[in-house]
């Protein structure tokens, strides 16, 4: 009796000296491969040295799992972390930023400059829908003075950005931050842009352009962004499905 | 060093006034500048060059615009009284709610069925049941958004609580109906009546003239396409 007593006090100790394995974290993004904001995401994730199982959604057919994740908006991108759904790309890359504070931050500390960078990646926010949906349909869909006016416009969009951006590394100034994460998915847009609309990005913004080259040697931006050629390849087929050629 | 805080604001802008709630809210002391939207102020294009909008918040001379983003930094400037929540999950749902409630719930009432009519008004009726519907789940077990007490998504959606009736007056229909929405209504009535909240709403008077003008005007201009 005594003697196992003392066993089971001694086994008691012993599991009490155990260290607890935290459960490890479970990160599930439902994404669409071409999508500006699911990349925003991406992007962080990889900042933040984070593993996660990625699920390709087919937006003209999309999972129940992104319904019932996202049954507001039914959009990508969506991350799900041990269960819960976070949805708006800004958000999640906020969220991300918050929870895993310690490693690579990308909103600053001080309240006036973190203002700053939601102030402008909100107005990257504003200026995504334009820039694809309204100005890339033209410039890609269309012809003769639509096409153009497509085109101009969205060059001084891409003006606007570069005076923005003025001779700082980064939108954010010396570091890769928030802002950065917001825009930089359009770079890899530029390629088709470009051959659709006839025009260099490089000529018309030298600044910007130099910005997309220095952001994509970040391993966490050149490993989230879509091909640009494969983005090139995508919109040929939308064009085909439209009837365009 | 004293603080030097302005506010650019409109007497009716709903996005100002969740800037007067949260600096009131805090017990933040600030001098208030209106603006005449038709004739803005040198400060204002100054201070707002992007968006040329109010509501703007200048700290010591460094000016903050958007309303979202202004409360975010009310709330990390002057840590008494939090808006928003400290865990980040929880956060990142107020902020979501906060920003569906511009993107999606304001924009299908008051672009949708106050500023339409007919067929259009129709649809965008039911388009905004359905936004309705969301926050109505979102209120489940809660007094406020924010819980117990008033927080960010309060004060994001709080132009709910007054705007509501003055559109339905205007436009003559009802859009948040008790029946269909029990705590939506309640939470509007709670919030209304709020202390801060109950001190700061625009004169009804006034907001009732300015919006049926606005009707007027808009709803002549779509039919003279």
């Amino acid at each position: 009796m005594l003697k196992n007593s003392f066993l089971c006090s001694s086994s008691r100790v012993s599991i009490a000296s155990l260290t607890v394995v935290a459960m490890a974290d479970e990160i599930i993004l439902l994404d669409f491969w071409a999508s500006h904001f699911g990349m925003r995401v991406r992007i962080a994730l990889a900042e933040k040295g984070l593993k996660y199982e990625y699920r390709e959604e087919n937006l003209w057919n999309k999972s129940r799992l992104l319904l019932e994740m996202n049954p507001v908006h039914k959009k990508v991108p969506v991350l799900i972390h041990n269960g819960k759904p976070i949805c708006e790309s800004l958000m999640i890359v906020q969220y991300i930023d918050e929870v895993w504070k310690d490693k690579s931050p990308l909103l600053p500390s001080d309240p006036y400059q973190r203002a700053q960078a939601r102030f402008w990646a909100d107005y990257v926010d504003k200026k995504v829908p334009q820039l694809y949906h309204e100005l890339g349909k033209k410039i890609w869909y269309t012809k003769g003075e639509e096409h153009e006016a497509g085109k101009k416009e969205f060059i001084e969009c891409l003006k606007f950005f570069e005076g923005e951006l003025g001779e700082k590394p980064y939108f954010g100034g010396e570091n890769f931050g928030f802002e950065d994460v917001a825009l930089v998915p359009l770079s890899c847009w530029f390629y088709t842009y470009e051959s659709f609309g006839n025009f260099s990005v490089e000529d018309e913004c030298p600044n910007l352009m130099a910005w997309a080259k220095r952001c994509g040697q970040k391993e966490s931006v050149s490993s989230s962004l879509a091909d640009p050629h494969k983005v090139h390849g995508f919109v040929m087929e939308m064009r085909k499905r439209l009837g365009i050629d | 060093m004293a603080e030097e805080l302005k506010l650019f604001r409109t007497w009716s802008s709903v996005f100002a006034l969740r800037i007067v709630w949260a600096l009131k809210i805090k017990g933040v002391e600030y001098e208030t500048i209106f603006e005449d939207l038709s004739n803005k102020s040198p400060s204002l294009l100054q201070y707002n060059p992007v968006h040329k909008k109010v509501p703007v918040l200048v700290h010591n001379g460094k000016p903050i615009a958007e309303s979202l983003v202004i409360l975010e930094y009310i709330d990390e400037t002057w840590r008494e009284t939090p808006l928003l929540p400290e865990d980040p999950y929880e956060r990142a749902m107020a902020r979501f709610w906060a920003k569906f409630g511009d993107d999606k719930v304001l924009t299908s009432i008051f672009w949708g069925v106050f500023l339409k009519e007919g067929k259009e008004q129709e649809e965008a009726m039911v388009e905004a049941m359905e936004h309705l519907q969301f926050l109505e789940d979102e209120l489940k077990g809660k007094t406020f958004f924010g819980g117990e007490r008033i927080g960010f998504v309060d004060l994001a959606l709080g132009w709910l609580a007054n705007m509501i009736s003055i559109f339905e007056e205007v436009a003559g229909l009802k859009m948040v109906d008790e029946d269909k929405f029990p705590l939506l209504a309640a939470w509007m009535q709670e919030f209304a009546d709020s202390p801060i909240i109950k001190d700061n709403w625009p004169p009804r008077d006034k907001l009732i003239a300015k919006f049926q003008a606005l009707r007027d005007a808009k709803l002549a201009a779509a039919a003279s396409k």
